[in-house]
Formats: structure tokens, C-alpha cells, sequence
């Protein structure tokens, strides 16, 4: 299953490295690492998507618990969260099909962002599903390039832990 | 007040109160030995990096204070490797200083440069790599704090030479502010009642103590909880000496090389409280059949510990002393409510241990066990006993019969050999008055021999005591069992130097031991011995250890080691 961690860590050198090398030593594959400083610079905020079983998972976030540079961690609860990614595609978009993929960017209310001869580039934000719905719809046309900033995410409400 | 960096060191290690440092000067530590030439901290030349780091674990593992290493950049700090890892899976507390290239040079492949943060990232507690020297009294601090707190284990700091170099304000380190460092040291007062519910409730109770009770030097309340509920108990490698090994209700070690006794109570049990330990796989066996009948408590001061291999009914996250302590008080209470008999219990774990003691064969000819057992005899048990890895260790286990707790120094998770001859010389600069001896195998000395320079240089009296198989003996073991008796590249005797002239030539005294009758005599004259002492035991070649729990099945299915 996916989980998604949200962990507050000190913003200093070699902290990324600490936590990727936690994952990868305990043989854990992080799907998509997203960091950032926080409100506060003195901290970032690393949102970690990774697959796993809940009993392994249980046992890194323990270990990562473990690391003097990190402060928090929460194994966010899909319901109670609000996640969003940012992914920009280059598809191709000669004269014939351009019209059809400005409909399809209208739809989604995606935004062009650079238009050249023969491509178009297009800037999607959103949750996981509609990143990946916009993508299934362009990739008939020829996607070219495509680049993902990987999931934020912070729990809804208040319970801004 | 205006120091250098390495002044601002010095300074903040004699305020942490370090008295020894182990280590190896170069390029980029020259600053800092500058300044030691002149400091009260006295500085043991070790003639080989990673014996520095075994040596500053030995000395900590006797002393409960933090041990501390230093090595230069490059190939220094690399060399330190070996001996953090150890450090690190027996949780010791130590802090390893490395010099660094200068700051500018940092990611140039400069000369001597080594990524020695990036390195021991998988193997240290934390570490740091000092950018300014006006922060090395704050980051020392720290780091004394993160390696002797909570489960301890190892913390290097990293320091390039320009910041040794540079002068700096010193100010001494304020109050300690580690957000997300926070260990727990008391335990859970719910789950403490639950736990003396349980064992006041349990017919067939055990206790397992690990090396979490000598970190934590919790030996007397593991004794009074013993005394307090008459249950039997038996301790890991890691907490060997933790219990008095003559005691009526010790029997002994589990596991792979452990005794019947032990494995069968383990097996047979129905609560097992477990303190300080981590169900190791030398330990376990086979995890899926590991105590089927047991509920466990299972006390330990790393949450991370708690279910990772064994699944824990009743888990107490907490310092080994400060639990036990508050167990003690639970279950005092908890007895007025009445308890069970364990009276039949406790009279099947002797049946066991009368009809399955360790056993060797007591021949003419000179065994490893015999001289084993004859130093444990000799020195009533409490001598400071480090071990190097292989038979020796595990006949160190089985036949040295502790009787003082903290005395048993042995590379339990890592399983380095060459641990012991520098763990020795650590122990003893923490111990300059009590007899240490190395239990140790041909093969293990052989890999940090040189050592024996930094015992005579340094004046101490430890004793080494090699069970000279001629073989890397317990992988040839495995080789006669498991692999048709082919033994691939296990074979010394060639090769192997004659360990008498090895110790005169390094100044140190050598004996030979070829026959049992002269064990006795040997063994006291080293003792007596002011000086550094080698025995050669020749034993016989190709003695086995048992009983042993083959890998991939249960700890109740040992071979071995029976009566005939
Ligand atoms: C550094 C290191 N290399 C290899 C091993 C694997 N190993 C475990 S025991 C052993 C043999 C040890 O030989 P010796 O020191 O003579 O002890 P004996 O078993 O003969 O008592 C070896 C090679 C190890 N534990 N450590
Ligand atoms: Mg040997």
C-alpha cells in the first residue's frame, strides 16, 4: 500500500542524505521525495510517498524517529489530507491535434506555459489521480518530456502537526 | 577569550572530563596533537586506526564512560571504520574525531581527502562535519550527549584543518538543544503493572537480559528482581557478566552456541521478560518457532527494538535501570495479590541443567575449554574477560563463568575479529588495576598483532591468551559439518608466527603451553606478570564448539555437546 509521510526536519546539509540512505538500507523504495523549507527556515518539510507493508513501514519510521535531525513524522491518512503535485509535459502538437489538446488543458484547467512550432508544454496541478488522468489523455498525442515535482501534502484543518 | 580550533577541543573534551584519547596522528589532526602535547589528556599511541576505535570501546564497555578515538584524514579516518560499526551494533558510547581536508579543498579529491560523514553515515548514532571553529564547543557537547544517552553508540565529528587552525571566540556550550533527539527513560506506568501482573501470574516465567542492563548498569536491579521472584534467567552474549553466572537460578547463554538448558526453557517458557536484548538471529534460531508459548515483555530504551522480530505483548520503552526499578516496586505490590507456583518449573529447568551441562572431553590432551576454564578458576571469575571472535569467543562464553558485572568484552553484533587485543588494551587504561585477559584464536590476533607495541609502550599488563588451533577454527568447524570437511583457505599453520618470539620481539613476555600440566602454571606466572604477557596455548586442533543450533531451524533443536 502507499503511504504518504510528511517529516519535519532540521534545514541543514546532508539531511536528505540521512533519511534517503535510511530508506533505501532498509530496503525501501521512496516512490516520490518532495522537500522544502517550511514556514519556519530553520526547518524543511519532506513529503515521502513510498510502497510498503505496514508492519516494514511501522519499523522505518521507527528508525527514522531514530535520527537526530528529524523532528517529526506523520503517516498522513488519505481522508484527511490534502496532496498536490505540479507536472509539466511537453507533448507534441502540430497544427492537426492542437486544437484537440487545448480542449483537453480547458478541461482540466491546466495552463499552456510555452508554446513552440511543434509542441506545446503544459503545467497540470493537482492530486495524484488528475496528474495522472491529464497524462493517460496527452500520451496518445506523443509526449515528448515530462517532468513532476512529486507529492506535497499537509493534513486538513487545524491539525496542522 | 580568543582560541584556536583545536584549542577550543582540547578545552571542551577536558570540560566533558575525558581522560584518554586512542589514536593516530597526521596531516590534518597536526593542530590538534599540538595542542594535546600539552593537555592532561593522556593519549595512547595505537599502531593501527581501527584499534584505536576498539581500544576507546573496550575502555568504555569498563568504564561506562565514553570512549574516544581520534584518526587523520583519508586513510586515518577510513581505518576508524571497522571499529565504529562494532561500535554502533553493540550500541557503545563513543565519540571519534577525524581531521578533514581544509574547508576550501572539501569535494576536490584533495590529498588524504576521504567523505568520512557520507562513509559512516550507515554506522554511527549521528555525525558532523565542523564548519566553524567558534561551533566545535556546542557540537562536542552534543555529541558526548547523543553518544552516552539513551541507546548509546558511536558519533564522529569531523574536522577540517583550517578550522583547527582558525581562531576563534571561544564560548562554552549552552543548554543543549536537540528538538528531535529525545530519548525515554522511564517506563510506561500502565505497561510496568501489566508486566508484574504478568509475572506474578506466569507458570513458566524466564527472564532474558542483554546488553542493555550494562549499558544502563542496571546489574544490581536485575539481581533484586531475580531475588524478588525466584525466576530463572538467562543472559545474551552482549549481557553476559550481568547476572552472576554461579548462581542457582543462571543457566547460562542462549542461542547458536548456547546451553540445552537455556534453549529448551526459552522454547518451553510462557512469559519472557526481555530487558535490554534484541532477538538477535545468533540468538533466535528460526523466528517463526522462537518461544511459541511465550508472552513477552519486552524491555528495551529504542522503540525501534520493540517488535521487530519478535512481537511484543507487553513493551516498555525505557532505560534498563530506571524500568527495573519501577518493576521492582509493581511487582512487590503486585505479590500481595498472590502469585503462582513455579516450583515445578523451576525443578524441570535444573533437571535440564544437571542432565545437559557443557561438556568437554577430559582427556590427557590439552583443550581449549580446559585453559577456558582453568583462568575462570584462577581468577575466581573476576577478571576483565575480552574475547576475539570464532571458537575462542564462544568458549570464552561458555566456560569463563563471570562473577563481576561489566567484565566481559566481546564484538557481539559485528562479530569483529581483532577486537579483543585492542578492547584489552582499552579496558585496561579504564581498569589500570584489575586483571584483563584476551581469550583469544590465532587467526583474530594475527589481524591486529601489532598491537602488542602500544600494550608495551603503555605499560599494561594485559594478558593474551591465544587457543592456538592452527585454523580459523569455527569456519573450518562449519567447513567439517556443512561442507564435507573441505577446508578452503582455513588452514594457519604455515604461515603462522611463533607467538613467543612475536612477544619478545615487541618486548613483551611469551609463553608456550603445549601440555594440560603446564596450563596452571602459565596462567598464574601471566598474571603475576607485570608486564604484557602472550601465552601460546597449543591446543588441539580440531576441537569442535557445542552444542550448536544449525542455521534455519529451532534453538531446541541442538546438536552436540550431549553426555554419552
Ligand atoms: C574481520 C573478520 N573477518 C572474517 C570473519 C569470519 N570469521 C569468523 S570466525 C573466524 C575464524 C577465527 O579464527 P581464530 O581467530 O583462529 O579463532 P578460532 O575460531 O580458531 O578460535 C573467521 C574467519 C570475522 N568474524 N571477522
Ligand atoms: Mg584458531
Amino acid at each position: 500500500m502507499k503511504h504518504t509521510l510528511s517529516v519535519l526536519v532540521d534545514n541543514e546539509p546532508g539531511v536528505l542524505a540521512r533519511i534517503a540512505g535510511l530508506f533505501s538500507r532498509r530496503g525501501f523504495n521512496i516512490d516520490s521525495l518532495a522537500v522544502g523549507r517550511t514556514e519556519d527556515s530553520k526547518y524543511s518539510r519532506m513529503t515521502i510517498v513510498v510502497d510498503g507493508e505496514t508492519h516494514s513501514l511501522e519499523q522505518v519510521m521507527k528508525q527514522l524517529h531514530k535520527l537526530v535531525n528529524v523532528l517529526k513524522i506523520n503517516d498522513l491518512d488519505p481522508r484527511e489530507t490534502v496532496g498536490r503535485e505540479l507536472v509539466l509535459i511537453k507533448v507534441n502538437a502540430p497544427p492537426a491535434t492542437r486544437a484537440q489538446i487545448i480542449e483537453i488543458v480547458d478541461i482540466f484547467r491546466a495552463n499552456i506555459v510555452d508554446v513552440a512550432k511543434n509542441t506545446l508544454t503544459i503545467e497540470v496541478t493537482g492530486d495524484t489521480n488528475k496528474v495522472h488522468a491529464i497524462e493517460e489523455m496527452l500520451r496518445p498525442y506523443g509526449v515528448k518530456e515530462l517532468a513532476r515535482t512529486g507529492k506535497i501534502a499537509l493534513a486538513r484543518g487545524l491539525k496542522s502537526e | 577569550m580568543k582560541l584556536t580550533g583545536a584549542e577550543a577541543l582540547i578545552k571542551s573534551l577536558e570540560k566533558e572530563g575525558v581522560e584518554v584519547i586512542f589514536g593516530y596522528p597526521g596531516g590534518a589532526v597536526l593542530p590538534i596533537y599540538d595542542v594535546l602535547y600539552d593537555s592532561k589528556i593522556r593519549h595512547i599511541l595505537v599502531r593501527h586506526e581501527q584499534c584505536a576505535a576498539h581500544a576507546a570501546d573496550g575502555y568504555a564497555r569498563v568504564t561506562g564512560k565514553v570512549g574516544v578515538c581520534m584518526a587523520t584524514s583519508g586513510p586515518g579516518a577510513t581505518n576508524l571504520v571497522t571499529g565504529i560499526a562494532n561500535a554502533q551494533l553493540d550500541s557503545i558510547p563513543m565519540v571519534a574525531f577525524t581531521g578533514q581536508v581544509a574547508t576550501h579543498m572539501i569535494g576536490t579529491d584533495g590529498f588524504q581527502e576521504a567523505d568520512i560523514t557520507g562513509i559512516t553515515l550507515p554506522i554511527v548514532k549521528h555525525n558532523y562535519l565542523v564548519k566553524d571553529a567558534k561551533d566545535l564547543p556546542q557540537i562536542v557537547r552534543e555529541a558526548f550527549y547523543i553518544a552516552s544517552s539513551g541507546r548509546p553508540g558511536p558519533v564522529l565529528i569531523d574536522i577540517p584543518a583550517d578550522v583547527s587552525k582558525a581562531q576563534c571566540v571561544y564560548r562554552e556550550s549552552a543548554q543543549l538543544n536537540l528538538a528531535g533527539y529525545k530519548p525515554t527513560i522511564k517506563g510506561h506506568a500502565r505497561q510496568i503493572k501489566q508486566a508484574a501482573k504478568a509475572i506474578c501470574q506466569a507458570e513458566r516465567p524466564l527472564i532474558v537480559g542483554g546488553g542493555g542492563i550494562l549499558r544502563s548498569r542496571a546489574w544490581d536491579e536485575l539481581q533484586k528482581l531475580v531475588r524478588l521472584t525466584r525466576i530463572p534467567i538467562t543472559t545474551t552474549l552482549m549481557g553476559k557478566s550481568a547476572y552472576p553466572e554461579t548462581d542457582d537460578l543462571y543457566i547460562g547463554m542462549p542461542g547458536m552456541h548456547g546451553t540445552r538448558c537455556a534453549n529448551y526453557a526459552l522454547t518451553e517458557c510462557d512469559l519472557l521478560v526481555a530487558i535490554g536484548m534484541r532477538f538477535d538471529d545468533r540468538v533466535t534460531g528460526k523466528l517463526s518457532v522462537f518461544a511459541p508459548e511465550a508472552l513477552v515483555v519486552h524491555i528495551d530504551i529504542d522503540p525501534a527494538e520493540i517488535s521487530k522480530n519478535i512481537k511484543a505483548r507487553i513493551p516498555i520503552v525505557g532505560d534498563a535501570k530506571a524500568v527495573l526499578k519501577q518493576l521492582l516496586v509493581a511487582v512487590e505490590k503486585e505479590k500481595l495479590e498472590g502469585t503462582k507456583d513455579i516450583e515445578a518449573w523451576r525443578e524441570q529447568i535444573n533437571n535440564w541443567k544437571k542432565k545437559y551441562p557443557l561438556i568437554y572431553k577430559k582427556d590427557g590432551k590439552l583443550r581449549p575449554e580446559f585453559v577456558v576454564e582453568k583462568t575462570c578458576e584462577i581468577t575466581k571469575g573476576k577478571a576483565i574477560i575480552a574475547t576475539e571472535v570464532g571458537q575462542n569467543q564462544m568458549w570464552a562464553a561458555q566456560f569463563y563463568k563471570c562473577t563481576k558485572p561489566g567484565s566481559f568484552v566481546s564484538s557481539g553484533g559485528l562479530g569483529t575479529m581483532g577486537f579483543g587485543l585492542p578492547a584489552s588494551i582499552g579496558a585496561q587504561v579504564g581498569k589500570p588495576d584489575e586483571v584483563v585477559i584476551d581469550i583469544a584464536g590465532d587467526g583474530s590476533v594475527q589481524m591486529v598483532s601489532q598491537e602488542l607495541a602500544t600494550a608495551v609502550a603503555s605499560k599494561l599488563p594485559i594478558n593474551i591468551f591465544i587457543l592456538n588451533n592452527g585454523y580459523l577454527g569455527m569456519v573450518r568447524q562449519w567447513q567439517e559439518l556443512f561442507y564435507h570437511c573441505r577446508y578452503s583457505s582455513t588452514d594457519l599453520a604455515v604461515g603462522t608466527p611463533d607467538f613467543v618470539k612475536l612477544a619478545e620481539a615487541y618486548g613483551a613476555k611469551g609463553i608456550r603451553v603445549t601440555k594440560k600440566s603446564e596450563v596452571e602454571s602459565a596462567i598464574k606466572e601471566a598474571i603475576k606478570s607485570p608486564k604484557t604477557v602472550v601465552v601460546d596455548f597449543v591446543v588441539e586442533r580440531e576441537e569442535n564448539v557445542f552444542p550448536m543450533v544449525p542455521s534455519g531451524v529451532s534453538i531446541s533443536e541442538m546438536i552436540g555437546g550431549e553426555i554419552e
